[in-house]
């Protein structure tokens, strides 16, 4: 039986190249291991072999990001056919790290090819990538590179073999915030139980949802005038024309939708409808006005209060709808308002 | 407050021309259940299935699940206030038809009726995939407004329990087990070198289809309360809501609340069981400030040690949730909470709608939003033509055969908020 | 998605009835809406008197695009 082909990417530093003054060299490929990859063709076995490494310049990889230097990249790794691909271990090399990730989610989600990279905690790639792929927990120099390199080949021959990768824990590998199912040995009831009395007894306890840390972002700016501004209205209280034409969910939605209001004075029943699963629909499928006040926008307008109402409105459905597709909604019709010259939005929410 | 449960275990049902229990066997007599509940003329029609364990059998959209008890000795009526007279329950014998259900089906109401599989994938998501399901499947007047159309249907499912209730009264109990609770300072007189420990038991109170009842009180309209636990077992609290199908806590549910069951095994060993807070989900932000300061006032007037929450829903009562862990814990009292998650389909946004930093232990009762492939069934109890528009469906998620492909929170009690379940999600 | 459109440099209004949960997603500019069901206005008060609530927390949340906001802010009352 052939062994199974594994292409491994390096910076400069770890093909014994040099430092930073080397920092900006091209990419160049090496048939066979080199530094590191000793370590983990070891520790893959005798059923793996490094065909190739591939090395780029930390800077260089930065600099030409739009140059297409991942292209390029995935073009040299492809051509070796590999089962598998590792990057680093980048320890706490910062843009050593952003390297790794950058190509190992390329090679994994674009070549299709099982990939893995390993980092220490605070190297700002863990944050970047590790939702998007299994970066192996390293500590922070390369006095851990054995250690290392074993969970990664062990990491990564799972994944070339299509066996269960089981969690952070058991792996090694930087926890990637995603929640997955699985059924506990007793109840939910019973554990809680145990655990306050852990808590009462000051003990040391656990969580099974750690509380994430919410980003923030500054208010813009205000607008100037608002009898010159124009007013884009926005519900996540899923109010639809009648039928529910884009068929957006009741809960969990996972679009979104604009529909016009051009000509109306107000949100009539006859027009509208709501679709929200989560709580009482009967008001506002009586007056859709109270979700989306189109009547108070219209008189306004016609005051000269405000400058101009957009004549649709953009909805959804607010109830269990992950904050990651809430955050794309935005990100897919934002352009639409910035070209329609939006100056400012009012966002209802039930 | 003393109470006697006996456990009568059925092991099979049958139709016959006798409503009784024989050998572990029930026997249900259909027209007579059937007439039961036609005495009710905003239904026109009902129909009597049964389903089993393993079966190729797939019920659809349910709107509650009950278990058959009866009163045997002491005051009141199982379900007070509803079924019978307003009386103070939870004193006493009660009996219980153990591996019984009654489950009530119809065209939906809202978005938030579910599935329940008696075999294959799904059916490891469900408890009422293990019971025997004798399903009361409803067809209401067609001019029903939907409130009252709701209240049809719950009322259907509480009178065909009760009716199935009374081949229970001669029974030998195949097992009883026994719950006291005393008035608050003799409990704590009881145990006093054992930590004060209650359950807040946030009710599900947010309008049509997200409403739950006390003693037949709407619990929109109640003040966070105090209870004995046992009060629970003899139908204090009756579900009249379907939120989401994985969040729904069924009448079933409420006289087996997992957390009441927990505590009392451990009552009286590692800790004293003195009460429990009864506080709701409502739709005003007055009302879940005013609720959460009250609830944590009785917390403290009960002199606890710590406490477990438990929540029905998602969404906004994350916030009902947060605001009682935040405020009892400001008490000086150690909180542990139980909730389920909806962190997307791709597991990667935040589990719920609100956050705090005193949510620090938290119990996990699943990701919702996981999708898991529905095969086809020899048989549907009900009807598959919403599917596509209830909760965890989507427009094109159906096929021909009659499979489909869902979010788990379809499945009726699949990531239920109260600890039921095993099932967890970890972070991965 | 009320982040995100501040983000890009488009100031937002959010008028909500859960305030807490827009203060944890990270709203700037919020003004609290009647209730759930009814976010804007309150029908139990008669039409007449619903569209006077509507208008008057409209006007609000279009005022608070008007005055810069150093940090998230609940506008309870007109101003």
């Amino acid at each position: 039986m052939s062994k199974k082909k594994i292409v491994h990417y390096i910076n400069q530093f770890f093909a014994g190249i040099g430092g930073e003054e080397k920092a900006d060299i091209a990419p160049e490929v090496k048939e066979g291991v080199v530094g590191p990859g000793v370590a983990l063709e070891a520790a893959l076995g005798d059923d793996y072999e490094i065909v190739a490494t591939v090395i780029c310049g930390d800077n260089y990889f930065s600099s030409n990001l739009e140059n297409g230097v991942v292209e390029e990249l995935l073009k040299t790794i492809k051509s070796y056919e590999p089962d598998g691909f590792i990057a680093g271990p980048a320890f706490n090399a910062g843009r050593y790290g952003v390297s790794c990730g950058t190509i190992a989610v390329a090679v994994q989600d674009e070549l299709g090819i099982p990939a893995i990279t390993g980092m220490f905690e605070e190297n700002p790639g863990t944050d970047m990538f590790r939702k998007s792929i299994e970066i192996i927990k390293t500590k922070g120099s390369s006095a851990d590179m054995r250690r290392s390199t074993k969970l990664m080949a062990n990491l990564l021959k799972k994944k070339i073999n299509g066996e269960e990768v089981l969690g952070p824990e058991e792996e090694g590998y930087h926890e990637r915030g995603i929640r997955v199912n699985y059924f506990n040995e007793r109840r939910g009831s019973e554990r809680a139980v145990e655990l306050l009395l852990k808590k009462i007894r000051g003990e040391e306890v656990y969580t099974d949802y750690p509380m994430p840390k919410v980003d923030r972002v500054p208010a813009a700016p205000p607008i100037k005038d608002l009898s010159k501004a124009k007013i884009a209205l926005i519900t996540s209280g899923g109010v639809v024309p009648q039928g529910n034409p884009d068929h957006i969910e009741s809960s969990s939605a996972t679009k979104w939708g604009k529909y016009s209001i051009a000509g109306m004075d107000h949100a009539d029943k006859k027009d509208f409808m709501t679709i929200h699963g989560g709580y009482d629909r009967e008001f506002i499928t009586e007056d859709p006005d109270l979700c989306i006040p189109v009547d108070v926008l219209r008189e306004l307008e016609k005051e000269g209060y405000i400058g101009e109402l957009v004549d649709y409105f953009i909805t959804t459905t607010g109830t269990g709808t992950a904050t990651n597709n809430a955050k794309r909604f935005a990100e897919e019709y934002l352009p639409m308002l910035i070209e329609d010259g939006v100056d400012a939005v009012l966002l209802t929410s039930t | 407050m003393k109470l006697e449960l006996g456990k009568i275990h059925v092991r099979d049902v049958k139709l016959g021309p006798e409503t009784k229990i024989e050998d572990h066997v029930l026997y249900v007599n259909q027209e007579e259940l059937v007439a039961e509940v036609l005495t009710d003329d905003r239904l026109v029609n009902c129909r009597i299935e049964l389903a089993k364990p393993g079966e190729s059998v797939r019920i659809t959209p349910v709107k509650d699940v009950i278990e058959p008890r009866l009163k045997v000795d002491g005051p009141g009526t199982v379900f007070p206030g509803i079924m019978g007279k307003v009386q103070e329950v939870g004193t006493g014998t009660t009996y219980c038809m153990d591996g019984v259900c009654v489950v009530t089906v119809g065209k939906i109401v809202g978005f938030q009726e579910g599935v329940i599989d008696m075999s294959g994938p799904a059916a490891e998501y469900c408890p009422f995939s293990k019971t025997l399901n004798v399903c009361v499947v409803i067809e209401p007047r067609d001019d029903l407004e939907t409130h009252v159309y709701e209240t049809a249907g719950r009322m259907a499912g509480l009178k065909a329990a009760t009716y199935l209730a009374k081949a229970l009264k001669d029974q030998t109990p195949d097992e009883t087990i026994t719950y006291e609770t005393k008035p608050l300072l003799e409990q704590v007189a009881q145990y006093p070198d054992l930590p004060k420990v209650g359950y807040i038991h946030m009710l599900q109170s947010q309008g049509l289809l997200h409403d739950t009842y006390y003693y037949g009180v709407d619990a929109k309209d109640f003040v966070p309360t105090i209870m004995y636990p046992t009060e629970i077992f003899d139908g204090a609290i009756v579900s009249g809501n379907c939120v989401a199908p994985c969040d729904k806590v069924t009448t079933y549910h409420h006289l087996h609340n997992p957390v009441i069951e927990d505590l009392f095994k451990e009552h009286g060993k590692s800790l004293n069981f003195v009460g429990v807070v009864l506080t709701n989900e409502n739709v005003f932000l007055m009302d879940k400030e005013r609720h959460s300061d009250m609830t944590a006032k009785l917390c403290e007037f009960m002199g606890l040690d710590g406490v477990i929450i438990t929540e029905e829903g998602y969404g906004n009562p994350d916030t009902d949730l947060m605001m009682n862990c935040k405020k009892v814990t400001q008490k000086g009292i150690k909180v542990v909470i139980i909730t389920d998650e909806f962190p997307g389909r791709d597991g990667k946004s935040y589990s719920l709608a609100d956050l705090a930093d005193e949510a620090d232990t938290m119990i996990s009762c699943g990701n919702g939003n996981v999708v898991i492939h529905f095969p086809a069934m020899d048989k549907v109890i009900g009807t598959l033509e919403s599917i596509e528009m209830q909760i965890g469906g989507w427009v094109g998620c159906k096929n021909d055969d009659g499979s489909f492909d869902a979010e788990i929170q379809i499945i009726i009690a699949s990531t239920i908020a109260n600890g039921f379940n095993k099932l967890c999600a970890r972070g991965y | 998605m009320v982040k995100e459109i501040d983000r890009a440099g488009i100031p937002v209004a959010h008028i909500c009835t859960v305030v807490p949960i827009s203060l944890t997603i990270g709203a700037n500019r919020i003004v609290p809406a009647i209730g759930i069901p009814y976010p804007l206005g309150d029908p139990t008060q008669g039409e007449k008197k619903s569209k006077e609530i509507r208008e008057q927390l409209v006007k609000r949340a279009l005022k608070t695009l008007t005055i810069p906001v150093e940090e998230q802010t609940v506008f309870e009352e007109d101003f």
